[in-house]
């Protein structure tokens, strides 16, 4: 390892390889601060001749690299590995170009989600996927995790609004995958890179796709006297043929918290609200919003709030928005979850979670991104509290595994990571996970790119089926997972 | 109708075994639905797999946007059942006969009018279940619209021409269609027409098509009546005579641009939206406000592809009379390297279509 740092300093000043025991802490985790690994060292690169020089490196002395945009992923996606490096693109956080002829932003890996938007927003344009960190969160990352948001059902996740990618492979050569044209020749090489958690490649430059800023916006508010209601609520909307920009529920418990929070206006006798974003021309979300307006009210909503201004509307949406900050004042600790479901499952899943929650004896707040399905149930623990860590992760991978259940899965925005590993095993079947392998390794040969994230090891599943199926806690063994 | 599960459950296992086969003989197979696009690709040998047997919709719930079918389903079918529901494939894939499959659809990626403003084929496929060419059925994705777990196999399947995997079954994201739509042209040259299409398609959310030949550009709209009201104020175009019916054929090739003369080749140029014409001889028709080119010409490939590239795009050898053996733009080395050694993790004994994308796999 001394003699990879060595190399490192001899194309980096000093401060650009971090070593330090009080230095790395830093960089120990990400936001899933339960895992926590110390690296050898923290790389901080400016150029791309760099990283491709730090990246030849690390190929040569079979050094495992973990590369890392804010640290803001909440699966373990950017935790380090012992011995490893981290390659923090940090420093590459400029914004190189908007054309807004081709409505298109060229940055490098380290710009923050929203400054693209903000830089943007000059000519009438947007970045669309607006993940809930996006003040801190960068588009490297975003790439990784193929991060969503709350717009998505409209816009799309990053998958679909990133259109080119440079990025350096392990053996430090430069490609570019797809660009400024619609598509480009070959496998769909963009699509196989979002997503892929760092393990394939790391990309240094992205291409994004922007889009016209809708001129209207409307916000709706809905409370419900049940949860089924609620979701009955949803599909009635689709199904009358409205997409909304962003469709979201929150259940009682999250009403509650988020109420004694931010003083949103949200009636904390609902046991469900949902909120609805309508956008697009004035004429036409007057429109939209009458018609929304009546098909909640049919489908049993007690109470439909239009609001009456901008402010009112981004009062609306602040509640939500401060809904997990909310909940880290009713608990010590709370742990996210991520799954994403079928729509017409919710009620069946949000009865399974508060039997769970009984059965753990921990609380529970449910948000949903209602539009795509996308369920963050937020279990509430303490973790000075001696064992209540441990069973808040073994409730959330119950959690997960009903989703896959229902036709769902265990993750819908946030990753993997080192988080959901083991629930990798309850989706996939062995000869799936072997697959996977096989196209890291068309890639990585020698696996050092986040090693052990994302797709776990078959020795792993055998042993977590092992000790789930001994603990007789496995649920439906044979049943066929789509 | 929709095959029992046991039907089904036969013919993957005979699919699996004739893969197997084909595996120890390291005898290529030809996969097939209608075969509507056999002029397509490089020319493929070996024995036929036709999945016209696994046909049917096996899911369709119209509030969840998703619908999965069997790969030998017909667009046809697919279509009907989401316009009863009024849903529709947003991508609008060519149908260049009414047996065209989904499987075909998917396999071969394509995209008709509305690409550029609501996404392309692999914008819009959530999983599927696939036979590898090591014999071993798969299932990637899901019937959910946000699913980041393992690698998005399902999308590197969408346009990869069946080289990585014989799709069994594929599930979509579907879209309510537009209330209202309408199909406006005006006479335009045709180096206006490309500026026209980029400025207009920055500032109008419901534009659904917008394309040029050399003496019209077509725009077509889409979504509630008083947008698409709302946005023709400013437009100065006029209501297309031939009205949506023009979209209809520009999407299955069936306008009178897409005949080709003796000698001539149909080429499909992807560059920028906003790049000016290429200096190529031959009749153009310009699609996706300017990022799918269409050429017709006798001039020769290395040409068309020099150019193509020069703007940062590439160039597809779509239809031709001549030699197909290099349809597809060739690859970068580095790329060339990662597709063959992703056609390797997939299929190692290069049985599945051999040829039809690049000579070598």
């Amino acid at each position: 390892m001394s003699s990879i740092i060595h190399e490192f300093l001899k194309f980096l000043p000093q401060e650009a390889v971090i070593t330090g025991e009080e230095s790395l802490r830093v960089y120990e985790c990400d936001a899933l601060s339960a895992y926590r690994e110390l690296p050898a060292c923290v790389v901080l690169p400016e150029t791309v001749e760099q990283i491709q020089e730090i990246l030849r490196i690390c190929h040569q002395a079979g050094v495992p690299v973990v590369a890392r945009g804010a640290g803001t992923g909440l699966s373990g996606g950017a935790l380090p590995v012992a011995d490893g490096v981290v390659l923090s693109l940090a420093k590459l956080n400029r914004i190189l170009e908007i054309d807004p002829d081709l409505r298109l932003a060229r940055v490098q890996p380290g710009v923050r989600n929203l400054s693209v938007s903000d830089a943007a927003a000059a000519y009438g344009l947007f970045y669309a996927p607006d993940p809930s960190s996006q003040v801190a969160c960068t588009i490297g990352g975003n790439i990784a995790e193929n991060s969503g948001g709350v717009h998505c059902l409209k816009y799309g996740l990053t998958v679909h609004n990133v259109m080119g990618l440079k990025v350096i492979t392990i053996a430090g050569e430069l490609i570019q995958i797809g660009g400024e044209a619609l598509d480009s020749a070959g496998y769909d090489l963009l699509a196989l890179m979002t997503g892929s958690e760092g393990m394939l490649g790391v990309v240094v430059e992205a291409t994004l796709k922007l889009l016209p800023r809708p001129v209207h916006q409307q916000m709706l508010l809905a409370a419900f006297a049940s949860v089924e209601e609620a979701g009955n609520g949803v599909a009635d909307i689709i199904a009358a043929g409205v997409i909304p920009a962003g469709l979201e529920m929150m259940d009682n418990p999250g009403v509650r918290a988020v109420e004694a929070y931010v003083h949103a206006g949200y009636p904390t006798d609902a046991a469900a609200i949902l909120l609805c974003e309508l956008d697009g021309v004035p004429e036409e979300v007057a429109v939209e919003s009458k018609q929304v307006i009546e098909i909640l009210k049919n489908a049993g909503a007690t109470e439909v709030r239009l609001a009456r201004n901008k402010q009112e509307g981004e009062r609306f949406w602040a509640g939500r928005k401060a809904a997990f900050p909310a909940v880290g004042r009713i608990a010590a600790d709370y742990y996210c979850m991520d799954g994403t479901i079928p729509r017409k499952h919710i009620a069946r899943v949000l009865q399974r979670i508060t039997e769970l929650s009984e059965e753990y004896e921990l609380g529970v707040v449910n948000v949903f991104h209602a539009g795509d399905g996308n369920l963050h149930p937020l279990i509430l623990y303490d973790v000075a509290i001696p064992g209540e860590l441990e069973r808040a992760e073994e409730f959330g991978g119950r959690i997960l595994e009903t989703c896959v259940e229902v036709g769902g899965t265990i993750t819908g925005e946030h990753g993997v990571g080192i988080e959901k590993i083991n629930q990798m095993c309850v989706q996939f079947k062995t000869e799936e996970l072997t697959q996977f392998h096989a196209v890291k390794e068309a890639f990585d040969p020698q696996g050092l790119l986040n090693p052990g994230k994302a797709v776990p090891t078959l020795r792993r599943c055998a042993e977590y089926g092992a000790m789930h199926v001994h603990g007789g806690k496995l649920p439906f063994p044979d049943l066929e997972r789509f | 109708m929709v095959p029992s599960h046991t039907d089904i459950a036969g013919f993957y296992d005979r699919l699996q075994q004739q893969v197997i086969a084909a595996r120890a003989s390291k005898s290529p197979l030809f996969i097939q639905g209608a075969n509507s696009k056999q002029f397509y690709g490089g020319e493929c040998e070996g024995d036929i797999v036709d999945m016209r047997p696994c046909r049917g919709i096996i899911h369709y719930d119209p509030t969840e946007l998703v619908i999965t079918a069997y790969a030998g389903t017909t667009i046809e079918e697919v279509e009907r059942t989401l316009a009863e529901q009024g849903q529709m494939l947003p991508f609008e894939p060519p149908r260049f006969s009414k047996e065209t499959t989904l499987g075909g659809a998917v396999a071969a990626g394509l995209s008709g009018p509305r690409r550029p403003y609501t996404g392309s084929v692999r914008d819009f496929v959530l999983g599927m279940k696939c036979l590898t060419g090591q014999g071993e059925i798969l299932k990637f994705g899901g019937e959910v619209m946000k699913n980041v777990a393992g690698y998005d196999v399902s999308r590197l399947m969408t346009g990869a021409m069946g080289t990585l995997g014989i799709l069994l079954e594929i599930s979509l994201k579907v879209l309510p269609r537009p209330e209202y739509e309408l199909a406006l042209c005006k006479d335009l040259p045709l180096a206006d027409s490309i500026r026209y299409m980029n400025t207009w398609g920055g500032k109008l959310l419901c534009i659904s098509g917008a394309t040029c030949d050399a003496v019209e550009v077509h725009l077509r709209l889409s979504g509630k009546q008083v947008a698409v009201e709302k946005a023709l104020e400013g437009l100065e175009m006029h209501e297309d005579p031939a009205g949506l019916d023009y979209w209809r054929r520009l999407r299955d090739h069936q306008l009178g641009f897409f005949s080709l003369a003796a000698g001539e080749s149909l080429w499909r140029i992807s560059v920028p939206a906003n790049r000016p014409m290429l200096a190529i001889n031959g009749e153009w028709l310009i699609d996706w406000g300017g990022a799918q080119r269409w050429l017709k010409t006798t001039e020769s490939a290395s040409q068309i592809r020099a150019l193509a590239q020069s703007l940062t795009g590439h160039a597809t050898l779509f239809r031709s009379t001549g030699d197909r053996n290099e349809t597809f733009h060739p690859l970068p080395g580095v790329i060339k390297r990662l597709h063959l050694q992703l056609k390797d993790a997939f299929d190692p004994d290069h049985i599945l279509n051999r040829g039809r994308m690049y000579p070598d796999f």
